[in-house]
């Protein structure tokens, strides 16, 4: 469980930072709302339902 | 907007209503029905993370420099992601150790050092003093903005500053809560409890402000992005900046969550269960997440409906129309300041009176000799809340407008990411030195002061500003915010960058060329080893002697007489010995006595205590890792007793499940035949004995392996052995019908040994033969043979054989020949071989003669020098 833990802290490392998040820092807007705003936020909901289901399995 | 006595009157119920939950809290848990005893409620008093900072600055932030508030946030929530990892470790240490504060871990981590439990409580005073300005700042502005006031305390005396009677009542809260009593676990269950509520007065308060500008002054986010998207705004507010301090940034507040004084109160200290992290390690990210989702909604309304002219810090307050939801969202401003203040300084009490000012009182003889001394450790607390919170108002109060909500908070941080290097490398690489923590803390505060400190200092005038912007002395180079010319990370970026660095590279260089004293060593494997070890034994690498009542009356005089008095009582019970007074302290009870005071007065300061009234010297380095590795060797054991234990109630349950069941039937069957009855009671006497042999075989066992057995290593002649064994085993062949040949030469063979051992080991050989041979007919032969160096006893039967791929297996506990099932109890080889060993022999397997019938078991034995080799000679 600590090793899932720790790949899932590094991958939203990875997605938080330069460079992936060059590729989103674009002027759009999607669905009404801003690309780098809506790409941040979504991947920090999936870092709290990713690290949720880890916690409950390793119980 | 609201009258200004109204608001006076909520703020006090909402005060008062803190003080409520706080008195109940501490209620509960001196009734043992804890308030605060789930995850849900510790994730949400982490949430003191949040504090005005995160309320009004990061829409400020968004409005003027777009997405950089975020990083604060994402930083966090990775590092809470493996807080399995990072925060359990440095919990499980800090109960293990009765650890209070982040000086005193620092202390304990590098062998109780003063001097760097003085220099972080020193360093975390002065980079918390001006966070806790900001608060108070914060809540000074916006209370004179929801009455109706100008925002700039300028004009505004100071006791006419609400930020003054705020503080006071924040320092009475604290000193209520933080500082009632002084115990070895410091947990403040009543102020974590309100600290929880403060947490869900301010989202709601914020999440309220959001949802009222985004519905109610727009059309949702999509009507407000657009409007935005008309206008530079949006493009501004979603600026991401330059990619190197948006790193530094999410670097840092990884740190900060971790290593704030306020975090580690909350996270540590007064963490009431280890389980709990596991909520909070998903759950503080959503609260975060959930109260940044309208900071940027609520910038861009701003920029929009109000323009530069209002300062972008009170935006949230600024945009509400309806004076009922001003003064909520005020509230929910105060719960953020008031919950930050709170906790910090009692964190920083801790750390003051632990690691400043104890260890420092303690060398005056005339204080050292005072009586009570827990009574004046709180007085000392209680004092620095207060120094703290008027030096928080001071500085507040000098440094006016210039203070930035956010640029003041991310040098706070970047003072505390500065132990990072000492105290979270320091539990993961034993190798780390005190000298090591030492020059890298220095260092990286050093240059935290000149690239982060002095701009700011610089923005209130106190520096000459050309210092920052063209460099000391006009030497470019030298800019603090550019040092040596680095760009692109941004002001704070390159400040963080390069302490960080400096401080990174000399903690390890100088840990890598310098030695670690004994102490050192030995506080270095208890804390990287936490998980494999026991608490207990190896944990005091000094030696003494003192008497128990002196040990007593020292603990008395911080924890009550009482206490003392209960933890030796304690101790003695378990000892099973009575401990008289004049006795001397057995080192387990100096090592307790010494945790119970770590817990009131912090490591360093417990160490001088205990050292002051037992004569001590320190152990060697050689005895030092003895302890630490004896400690481990002894857990290593216990673990292969547990598997040991398991296998051997497995293997007692198969007898007695037979023997219980027959016994059941002939319970519930009165009328069954005779023969019946008879062959039954015949199965449950043959298991009965299998049962006892096999106990008596693993006590056998338990007492070789443990090196206990007795043995009386004698010259043995192995000829009459073999007799004897013969003899005694000759019904059991009789029984068999199987014929046994014993080929004995003469002469005499003499091997040093003990007699009773080896005939064990023969019978237990000869009554096998007799089980494996073929049922009538079967044939056993015990030979004796012996070179210059070995006798040799080969015992060869006739039955199935041992395959060569089990040869080495039977000799393992439990394991039992082939398709054997004879009854046996599967430790009589493996009780032989350790036999056998014992007196430097061997005990071996094979087929016979290579025929690939029978099977031959030979035990080999040094011969003695005694021995007459006739026998050899005649063969």
């Amino acid at each position: 469980m600590r090793a899932k833990l720790i790949a899932v802290t590094t991958l939203a490392a990875a997605c938080f930072t330069y460079p992936l998040l060059s590729l989103f820092d674009r002027p759009f807007l999607v669905l009404g709302v801003p690309l780098v705003w809506a790409y941040l936020f979504v991947v920090w909901a999936l870092l709290v339902v990713a690290v949720g289901v880890l916690s409950r399995q390793g119980r | 907007m609201v009258a200004a006595w109204v608001v006076v009157v909520v703020s006090l119920a909402y005060l008062g209503l803190l003080f409520g939950i706080a008195h109940h809290g501490d209620k509960r848990a001196a009734a043992g029905r804890s308030l605060i005893s789930s995850g849900v409620v510790y994730a949400l008093s982490l949430a003191v993370y949040a504090t005005s900072w995160t309320y009004y600055g990061s829409v400020g932030r968004a409005a003027t420099r777009g997405m950089e508030f975020l990083t604060i946030y994402l930083g966090p929530a990775c590092a809470m992601a493996c807080s399995a990892v990072v925060l359990q470790k440095i919990i499980r240490v800090s109960k293990r150790y009765r650890i209070t504060s982040l000086s005193d871990f620092a202390a304990a981590r590098y062998g109780n050092s003063r001097v760097l439990g003085g220099l972080v409580a020193l360093v975390a005073v002065v980079g918390t003093v001006p966070y806790i300005a900001l608060q108070l700042k914060a809540v000074s502005s916006t209370f004179r903005l929801v009455s109706g006031g100008e925002v700039s305390a300028a004009g505004v005396p100071p006791y006419a500053d609400t930020a003054l009677y705020v503080a006071l009542v924040l320092a009475l809260f604290s000193i209520l809560f933080g500082t009632g009593h002084l115990d070895a676990t410091e947990r403040h269950e009543g102020m974590v409890a309100a600290i929880a509520f403060e947490s869900v007065v301010k989202l709601v308060a914020f999440l309220a402000a959001g949802l009222y500008v985004t519905f109610g002054l727009f059309g949702g986010f999509g009507d407000l992005f657009d409007r935005a998207a008309a206008s530079p705004a949006l493009a501004d507010a979603t600026d991401i900046g330059e990619y190197g301090n948006w790193f530094w940034l999410i670097v840092l507040s990884a740190f900060a969550v971790l290593l704030l004084p306020r975090q580690f109160q909350i996270g540590v200290v007064e963490n009431v269960d280890e389980r709990h992290v596991r909520t909070a390690a998903w759950l503080f990210p959503l609260y975060l997440l959930v109260i940044n989702i309208f900071v940027l909604p609520i910038a861009l309304a701003g920029v929009l409906l109000l323009g530069p002219t209002v300062s972008p810090d009170t935006y949230v307050l600024a945009l509400q129309q309806s004076s009922a939801l001003a003064l909520l969202v005020f509230i929910g401003g105060l719960s953020a300041a008031t919950g930050m203040v709170i906790v910090e300084t009692i964190a920083l009490s801790t750390m003051v009176s632990n690691s400043l000012v104890v260890p420092l009182l303690l060398r005056r003889a005339e204080v050292a000799a005072r009586g009570d001394l827990g009574r004046l450790v709180l007085r000392i607390r209680r004092v620095t809340i207060l120094v703290v919170l008027l030096l928080g108002f001071g500085f507040f109060r000098i440094s006016g407008d210039a203070l930035g909500l956010v640029d003041m908070g991310l040098v706070s941080f970047a003072a505390v990411a500065q132990f990072a290097p000492a105290l979270l490398g320091g539990l993961w690489w034993k190798g780390a030195t005190r000298n090591g923590a030492l020059a890298g803390l220095v260092a990286g505060i050093a240059l935290w002061a000149y690239t982060l400190l002095l701009p700011e200092l610089a923005k209130s005038g106190w520096v000459p500003g050309s210092v920052v912007r063209d460099g000391p002395f006009g030497i470019a180079l030298l800019r603090p915010q550019e040092l040596f010319g680095l760009t692109g990370a941004g002001a704070v970026g390159n400040g963080v960058f390069w302490s960080l660095l400096v401080n990174v590279v000399l903690f390890v260089g100088v840990s890598l060329a310098g030695r670690q004293t004994p102490a050192e060593a030995g506080h270095a494997a208890l804390f990287v080893d936490i998980d494999r070890r026991t608490p207990g034994p190896g944990t005091r690498f000094y030696r003494g002697s003192v008497p128990v009542a002196r040990l007593r009356d020292l603990l008395a005089r911080f924890v009550g007489a009482e206490a003392a008095a209960a933890l030796v009582t304690e101790h003695a019970t378990r000892r099973g010995a009575p401990l008289p007074d004049d006795a001397q302290a057995d080192p387990e009870l100096v090592r307790q006595v010494e945790t119970a005071l770590t817990g009131a007065v912090g490591p360093a300061a417990a160490r001088a205590l205990v050292a002051s009234v037992a004569d001590e010297e320190p152990l060697g380095m050689a005895e030092v890792i003895e302890l630490v590795g004896e400690a481990q060797h002894l857990r290593e054991l216990d673990r292969l007793k547990d598997e040991f234990i398991a296998t051997v109630t497995h293997e007692l349950r198969t007898p007695l499940t037979s023997i219980r069941a027959f016994t059941e039937i002939l319970r519930d069957n009165p009328d069954l035949p005779a023969a019946e009855r008879a062959r039954y009671l015949e199965i449950m006497a043959t298991e009965t004995e299998r049962l006892t042999r096999m106990v008596n075989q693993v006590l056998d066992l338990a007492r070789l392996e443990s090196g206990n057995a007795e043995w009386r290593v004698t010259d043995v002649a192995l000829g009459p052995l073999i007799d004897e064994a013969a003899t005694a085993t000759a019904q059991l062949f009789t029984d068999g019908r199987v014929a046994l040949d014993v080929d004995v030469p003469a002469g005499t063979t003499v091997v040093e040994a003990d007699r009773d051992g080896v005939v064990q080991v023969l019978l237990n050989l000869l009554s096998n033969a007799v089980k494996v041979s073929p049922p009538a007919g079967g044939r056993v032969r015990i030979t004796l043979r012996t070179d210059d160096r070995v006798a040799r006893i080969d015992v060869a039967d006739d039955g199935p054989g041992v395959p060569a791929t089990e040869r080495e297996l039977i000799f393992d506990r439990f394991r039992q020949g082939g398709a054997g099932g004879t009854g046996g109890t599967g430790l009589g080889l493996a009780i032989s071989r350790r036999i056998v060993e014992q007196f430097g022999g061997t005990l071996e397997v094979s087929d016979c003669g290579g025929n690939g019938r029978g099977a031959t078991f030979s035990v080999g034995l040094p011969v003695s020098a005694k021995s007459a080799h006739a026998g050899a000679k005649r063969r």
